[in-house]
């Protein structure tokens, strides 16, 4: 047992650190050398890494499941009291060592990725910020906190995709991130509002406390729930705004890495599972999570079989295994989210720096149907790529398969239809990654002009711990069925609260995972005989191909959709708005004000000419007008 | 002397309200009336003058000398007026060759 | 004693309307000594002795001739021909009237005048008048002295040639 009150206090130095490299590497952006402010950034977000690992001891030996630290009161207005203050316990933990943990590793590995990039001190500036604000966002101790951290997080990330602005597609891309970001904005500060109206606090705790007493399926709380979750699908990228984060892929690789790993999209897994007991209370929502997550998880890996981008690849898959973290929270195992929350981390980022690493060393081509062939030329590359794609195709015993599985069974004590169209995505899922992987590594080189060689320590190191990470990161995790003891759930149990479920025999646990594993198998045998013995490459952009591949190929043409739907009928009411409304109500009436002004400004100057005797007339009456008022009114 | 200052209580106080206001109209009339400097200070001395008489009619029917302290007061401000007030004129004299009022409307600036 | 109180009152008043309605300046100042004049008489029946002679001493004899002084020295001794508009006037006349009409009404409504308290004779004298000022207004007096020197340093400031 260790008393946490005094420990706790060092909280406030988690996110401090990144504040504090931010601010270095921002302010003396111009004094400072190449290589200094990548490892000013990378030393505070480790800072940050190692109290959090400490904070983590503390939280687990103290006994206690949670310590809030208020640092100053923020507002104070009538009814609304709102400290600024930072909530720890299981859940914030967790999700601080991996911002933290993945956030370092990025860091480090950027200090290579960025080495010739002329703006490499603004870069690590705002990744130092970027991370500042997701740690904001998951340690705050009530919904407002956590807005901020949100809307930090959405403009770093704006910044970011839009790092390289000199090219207007990617300021493009940038722009449309943050638009629809912005969407989901709308949903979630509307939630809050109503939170507070409804509970008159905008705490958590004091939330949850009341919202406890409320029935099951209160209009209010479904409400309030379903206004949250707009906010999550625009953050986590879901069904129907998730068109960002594939465009998002404009900025620095490093950047998509900690997007889609550490930061960003996870957002709104975490806010969702943080409010896990309003979401129990809610089970119109909660079917609306299931709909969304497993419609998510299915669509775009069916888009990620058509793409020829690698980082298009990778940011379907985020967006499909998105899908699954958000299937999860509507089957109520929110730590089963959690959990694939980790996982995912560690393979993704792996990924991402994987794919960066093939990048830097093909000389920025990115299109898969160009390489082929790195096997022997990247061998550190090619191993670690090895084991997260294994990772996220569910292979046993690495970390993808633990989560995964945990989802896929939940899905089965639900309905066993849920389950078949669940591991039919994953199947998918399967098939693209080795399609991927066969596409770049085996085979021959397809493009003369690149002489592709392996990356510095500085991008392979972080390689190599994060394949660790993806190898064993499962085992936090082992269930009944291997003999474990589910320590990674149970240690969120006292921060999440998730829903009972019926069990299922270990029999048929047994025979679901079998069942997976041989289609498993069979997907990636095929992946092989597709792309490797008969090397098979995709077409190129213009060849003609069959209606329902052009369909998959647009990514079932949602952006157009979208274009038809809201952007052109807005456009057009924005245009009305602007020739009728603006120009002749507005304008006119703006200048009119002006007009007035200047009129009576002549008029009244005629008083002011320097005339005494008109001046002394003036007083005489004012005097007059004064007596008479005291004396007659 | 025994007769004029029974004098005092055979005389109502009215009259000299009456007195120093048609007196301090007249005044300010002429401020108004005249565009001669000299004559408008002259004029201001006339109010000044109304108010002292005020004054003194209340302190002597109210037995109190702080009323006639007043005046005095009041003398001494308008000796230091009509110092400052004259070297005015002086000075505008000598610079626009008149001392018709309106030409000051150089004040508006 | 009556009689006296309407004698002086309608000198001063008379020659207050001269003074602003007659043009030579040599007059107008002449008119004001005149309204002075019976000013001091004035003070006189209110047994304020001390002014009547202060009045005459400072009003008559200095501030007076100092406006003579300025006339003489600018030499407007004639009569001067600048005139405001009939309208300006007019309205100067009207004004005058209105205010004069609204203070009278002011002091009939305001309050009830009569004289209750016990006469005392002594008051105006400079023995009465030096006691007060001596004593409770001996501060205001002092910084008056302080006024009359920045009066004086204004003054020739302005009377200075390149000022």
């Amino acid at each position: 047992m260790v008393a946490l009150i005094p420990y706790i206090t060092l909280a406030w130095l988690v996110p401090a650190f990144p504040l504090v490299g931010f601010l270095i590497t921002s302010l003396a952006k111009n004094k400072l050398k190449h290589n200094q402010a990548g490892i000013i950034a990378s030393t505070m977000v480790a800072l940050s890494f190692i109290t959090s690992v400490f904070l983590f001891f503390i939280l687990n030996s103290s006994g206690q499941d949670s310590a809030t630290l208020t640092l100053f009161n923020w507002v104070s207005a009538g009814d609304l009291k709102i400290p600024f203050a930072l909530l720890i316990d299981h859940l914030s933990l967790v999700m601080m060592l991996i911002i933290t943990g993945i956030g370092a590793l990025i860091h480090i590995y950027s200090i290579g990725y960025m080495r010739d990039d002329e703006r490499v001190n603004s870069f690590f500036a705002q990744m130092n910020l970027f991370t500042f604000s997701m740690l904001l966002l998951v340690m705050g101790a009530n919904y407002l906190i956590l807005f901020i951290g949100w809307e930090g997080v959405g403009f770093c990330s704006y910044l970011l995709i839009g790092f390289w602005f000199k090219n207007p597609a990617f300021n493009y891309a940038a722009r449309k991130a943050f638009v629809m970001n912005r969407i989901g904005d709308l949903g979630f500060i509307l939630g809050i509002i109503l939170l507070f109206f409804t509970f008159k606090s905008v705490s958590f705790n004091e939330v949850f406390s009341q919202a406890a007493t409320l029935q099951s399926g209160a209009p209010i709380l479904t409400l309030i729930t379903l206004l949250l979750l707009v906010g999550a699908v625009g953050k986590s990228a879901q069904i129907p705004l998730f068109t960002w984060l594939p465009d998002a892929m404009a900025g620095p690789t490093p950047v998509s890495a900690l997007i889609h790993a550490a930061t960003m999209v996870t957002a709104g897994i975490y806010m969702i599972a943080r409010s896990s007991i309003l979401y129990n209370l809610a089970p119109i929502t909660s079917n609306v999570m299931i709909i969304l997550g497993l419609t998510t998880a299915i669509i775009t890996a069916i888009v990620g079989l058509r793409q020829n981008d690698i980082k298009k690849v990778l940011a379907y898959s985020t967006v499909s295994q998105l899908g699954y973290m958000f299937l999860a929270l509507g089957l109520g195992a929110y730590s089963a989210a959690i959990f694939h929350v980790t996982t995912h981390a560690f393979f993704k980022a792996l990924l991402f720096l994987g794919a960066g690493s093939i990048i830097h060393a093909m000389g920025g081509e990115q299109d898969i149907r160009k390489m082929g062939g790195l096997r022997s030329k990247m061998p550190i590359t090619f191993l670690t790529f090895l084991i997260a794609t294994l990772a996220i195709s569910g292979i046993p015993p690495f970390s993808g398969f633990f989560s995964k599985d945990l989802i896929l069974t939940k899905a089965f004590e639900i309905s066993p239809w849920l389950y078949a169209l669940a591991l039919g995505g994953a199947l998918i899922t399967c098939f693209y990654m080795f399609r991927l992987f066969y596409l770049v590594f085996f085979g021959n080189q397809r493009l003369s002009s690149a002489h592709p060689h392996e990356s510095p320590r500085v991008m392979t190191v972080p390689l190599m711990v994060l394949s660790v990470l993806s190898l064993f990161g499962g085992f936090l995790n082992i269930p009944a069925l291997f003999g474990g003891d589910s320590g990674f759930e149970n240690f969120l149990h006292k921060a999440v609260t998730s829903k009972e479920s019926g069990e299922i025999s270990s029999a048929t646990e047994v025979g679901l995972i079998i069942v997976s594993l041989s289609l498993l198998g069979i997907i990636i045998v095929l992946a092989y005989r597709t792309y490797v013995k008969k090397s098979t490459v995709p077409a190129a952009d213009g060849a003609p191909s069959s209606l329902i591949a052009r369909i998959v190929a647009n990514k079932f043409y949602l952006d157009e959709i979208f274009a038809a739907l809201i952007e052109k009928p807005f456009g057009r009411l924005s245009d009305f708005l602007f020739k009728s409304v603006e120009v002749k109500v507005l304008d006119s009436a703006v200048d009119g004000v002006g007009t007035l002004t200047s009129r009576l400004g002549s008029l009244v100057r005629r008083l002011q000419q320097g005339n005494i005797s008109f001046y002394l007339f003036a007083m005489v009456a004012g005097i007059l007008l004064f007596i008479i008022f005291i004396l007659f009114v | 002397m025994k007769e004029l200052s029974s004098a005092i209580q055979l005389i109502p106080l009215e009259n000299y309200i009456f007195l120093s206001v048609a007196l301090f109209s007249i005044g300010m009339m002429g401020v108004l009336f005249r565009r001669n400097t000299i004559a408008i200070l002259m004029c201001l001395e006339l109010m000044f003058n109304s108010v002292n008489l005020l004054l003194t009619a209340f302190s002597a029917y109210h037995s109190d000398p702080s009323g006639q302290v007043f005046v005095f007061f009041i003398m001494i401000v308008a000796a230091a007026e009509v110092a400052v007030g004259l070297s005015i004129v002086v000075m505008m004299k000598r610079n626009v060759d008149s001392i018709d009022i309106n030409l000051l409307n150089r004040l508006k600036w | 004693m009556i009689f006296l109180f309407y004698l002086l009152s309608t000198i001063m008043i008379v020659c207050a309307l001269l003074v602003v309605f007659s043009k030579n300046p040599i007059n107008n100042v002449i008119y004001l000594i005149l309204c002075f004049i019976a000013m001091a008489g004035h003070y006189i029946l209110l047994n304020a002795q001390f002014l009547a002679v202060v009045h005459i001493i400072v009003y008559t004899g200095a501030i007076m001739v100092l406006f003579l002084f300025v006339i003489m020295l600018l030499n407007l001794n004639k009569a001067i021909i600048i005139r405001k508009s009939t309208v300006t006037r007019v309205s100067a006349v009207i004004t005058g009237g209105i205010f004069f009409l609204v203070l009278l009404a002011a002091t009939r409504q305001t309050f009830e005048i009569h004289a209750k308290y016990p006469f005392n004779s002594e008051i105006g004298l400079v023995s009465g008048i030096g006691k007060t000022l001596f004593g409770e207004f001996l501060l205001p007096f002092e910084i008056s002295s302080i006024l009359f020197i920045s009066a004086m340093v204004g003054a020739m400031m302005f009377g200075k040639k390149d000022a």
